[in-house]
Order: C-alpha cells, then sequence, then structure tokens
C-alpha cells in the first residue's frame, strides 16, 4: 500500500515537472553555451552544473570567471545570489519534518526555483500526505536530470545558438505560469505586487540582493493584509 | 583561487543555504508570524523575478507600449490566469514575444 502511494507520489512529481522544462531546458542550453564562450573547459562546465546547480548564480559566475574576477568574490556572488533559497528552505521545511537527515540533504540538494515552486504548489493544493517527500524528489530529479543534459547539449552546440533567440524569456513565462494561478487572496496578490514593485526599484543592487530585499517586503505586506480582518 | 575550488565553496554554500531552515526548524520553534509569512515567499520571490524581466529586458526601465516583453508578459499573465496551464501559458507568451518584436520592428 505505502509503496503503491510512494510510486504514485514520485510520478506525479514527474509528471507536474515536465512542463516546466519548456523553460528550464532553454536556460541550460544557453548556460553551457555561455560557460564555453567564457573559457572554462567542457569539464568545468558540465561539473558546475551539479556543483553548484543553481541557474542564474551559474551565469553570473561563469560571466565572471571569463573576465579574471577573483575567486572569492565569485564565492561571494554565488553566496548572495542564492539566498533566496533559505526562503525556499524554510518555506518546505514544515512538509519535510521528521523525515530522517539523508532524506532532507537529498531535498536540500534539489531545492531549485523550478523544483520548488513546482512542490510547493503542489503541497498548497493537495495537503500534506505521509509519502509527500516522493512527490519532492520526482520533481528534484526531473529538473535535475533535465539540466545536466541540456547543460551537455549547449556545452556540445555552444555558439550554434542564434543570439537573436529570445530563449531566456522562456523562463519569466515559466514563472509567470505558476504564480498567477497560485493568487487567490487579496494578501497574496499584494505580496506579489509589492514585491514585484520593489524588485523594479532595487534593480540597481548588485547581484539580486533587491530580488532578496524585494521578495522580505512582499512577505511582511502579505503578513500585514493577513492581519487586518477581511 | 582555481575554478574548480570556487565552485566547490561556491556549491556548498548554496547547499548549506538550502539547507539551513530544513534543519533549524525541526529543532527550534518559531513565531506564529513567521510560520504565517512562509506561505507568501512562492508569490513574492517569483514576482519579483518576473517583474523586472518584463519591464527592464536590457536592465533599465522600459515602461512602454513599445516594450515586446511586457506586452508578450501581459498575453502571458492574462493566459495563466484563465488557463492555470504551463504549457499554455509558455507558448502564448513566446507567440506573443515573437510577434510584437516582429510588429513593432515594423513601425
Amino acid at each position: 500500500m505505502i509503496a503503491k502511494m510512494r510510486k504514485q507520489e514520485f510520478w506525479s512529481g514527474i509528471k507536474d515537472e515536465a512542463p516546466i522544462l519548456l523553460g528550464v531546458v532553454p536556460f541550460g542550453l544557453l548556460f553551457g553555451a555561455l560557460a564555453i564562450s567564457a573559457r572554462l573547459s567542457s569539464l568545468a562546465a558540465q561539473a558546475m552544473s551539479s556543483i553548484i546547480f543553481a541557474g542564474s548564480a551559474q551565469f553570473i559566475a561563469a560571466q565572471l570567471a571569463g573576465t579574471g574576477t577573483s575567486g572569492l568574490v565569485i564565492v561571494m556572488v554565488v553566496f548572495v545570489v542564492n539566498l533566496r533559497h533559505a526562503l525556499y528552505s524554510a518555506s518546505v521545511a514544515p512538509h519535510v519534518k521528521g523525515l530522517n537527515t539523508g532524506w532532507k540533504m537529498l531535498l536540500a540538494y534539489l531545492l531549485t526555483d523550478e523544483a520548488y515552486s513546482v512542490t510547493i504548489t503542489h503541497y498548497n493544493r493537495e495537503g500534506d500526505s505521509e509519502t509527500r517527500h516522493w512527490y519532492f524528489l520526482g520533481a528534484g530529479l526531473t529538473l535535475w536530470t533535465s539540466w545536466q543534459i541540456s547543460t551537455a547539449v549547449g556545452i556540445f552546440i555552444g555558439a550554434q545558438i542564434p543570439a537573436s533567440w529570445p530563449l531566456a524569456f522562456i523562463l519569466p513565462l515559466t514563472f509567470i505560469a505558476l504564480v498567477v494561478p497560485a493568487l487567490k487572496d487579496r494578501a497574496g496578490v499584494a505580496a506579489a505586487i509589492v514585491a514585484g514593485a520593489v524588485g523594479l526599484l532595487a534593480l540597481g543592487l548588485p547581484y539580486k540582493t533587491g530580488l532578496l530585499l524585494a521578495a522580505l517586503i512582499g512577505i511582511l505586506t502579505g503578513l500585514l493584509f493577513d492581519g487586518k480582518p477581511k | 583561487m582555481n575554478i574548480w575550488l570556487v565552485m566547490l565553496i561556491g556549491g556548498l554554500l548554496t547547499f548549506a543555504t538550502r539547507l539551513s531552515f530544513i534543519l533549524l526548524l525541526d529543532r527550534i520553534q518559531v513565531p506564529d508570524w513567521f510560520r504565517g509569512g512562509l506561505r507568501f515567499v512562492p508569490v513574492a520571490v517569483l514576482s519579483a523575478i518576473i517583474l523586472p524581466e518584463l519591464t527592464s529586458p536590457n536592465g533599465s526601465l522600459y515602461l512602454s507600449w513599445r516594450n515586446p516583453q511586457l506586452l508578450a508578459g501581459m498575453v502571458a499573465i492574462l493566459v495563466a490566469w484563465r488557463t492555470k496551464n504551463v504549457i499554455l501559458t509558455i507558448v502564448a507568451g513566446m507567440a506573443g514575444l515573437l510577434i510584437f518584436q516582429m510588429v513593432l520592428g515594423m513601425l
């Protein structure tokens, strides 16, 4: 019985993550191509996709490495760009409570923007089941595999991707597809609008620190709206 | 610093960030407002990623009906709202972008 539920959760994680790959695969192709043009070796470019495993941080790291930026600065930038994952970590924490440390480490490794958004959307909609970590695993592994493969293809075809193709635009579209249906009440809409507006105003801040600031202010706005009687 | 060392430390820091609260929230009690705020994490973070991509495609603010990314983004928002379908949203947004780029390029 429980084995069947695990399998079901795992498969529905894969199934729900699949449409997102439409946005992720072009991004992986672009990363592979960019890493090579920044003079990273094929091996290093591929390894970055599994060691750092975070799209936008990888883009910035490869670009900085190509311009000869010091390693310490690149490490700091990667850390700051990925700080938003601490918010994801807090957000999934109640759902992975009670799992053993091995599971927690595995799921933390798989906690990317795209696996997180699909998984948390599912948890918020379906409620909590005993085997829900298998859903997370299915979504996370699907993303991981496609990220590795698309990086490899990007390394291989590299410069053949025409620069005029607006492939990078697919990613914000993917996020729109995930956020808009999740906006269900005034507090959520307020959080989204304020976070977006602050994100715009803080665009000048370096290395996505504006993004983090915008997210925090958005969350506070949601909380304030929640506090008011409806 | 060697690129491999940079990747290794950057990767470990990223992993530690992702693991942070997953481990922490099992051990410590957090106030209710903190728990309440968690439900806004996805919409807040993703909106803060989306909006600048639409309004500032080249890094500086471009709020204009001649901005194809902004127009295509609005199409995508509308489709996402009406259909709740990921693939339809992406396809409509990309088609919108290509059409708006072509039409605006002719003006």
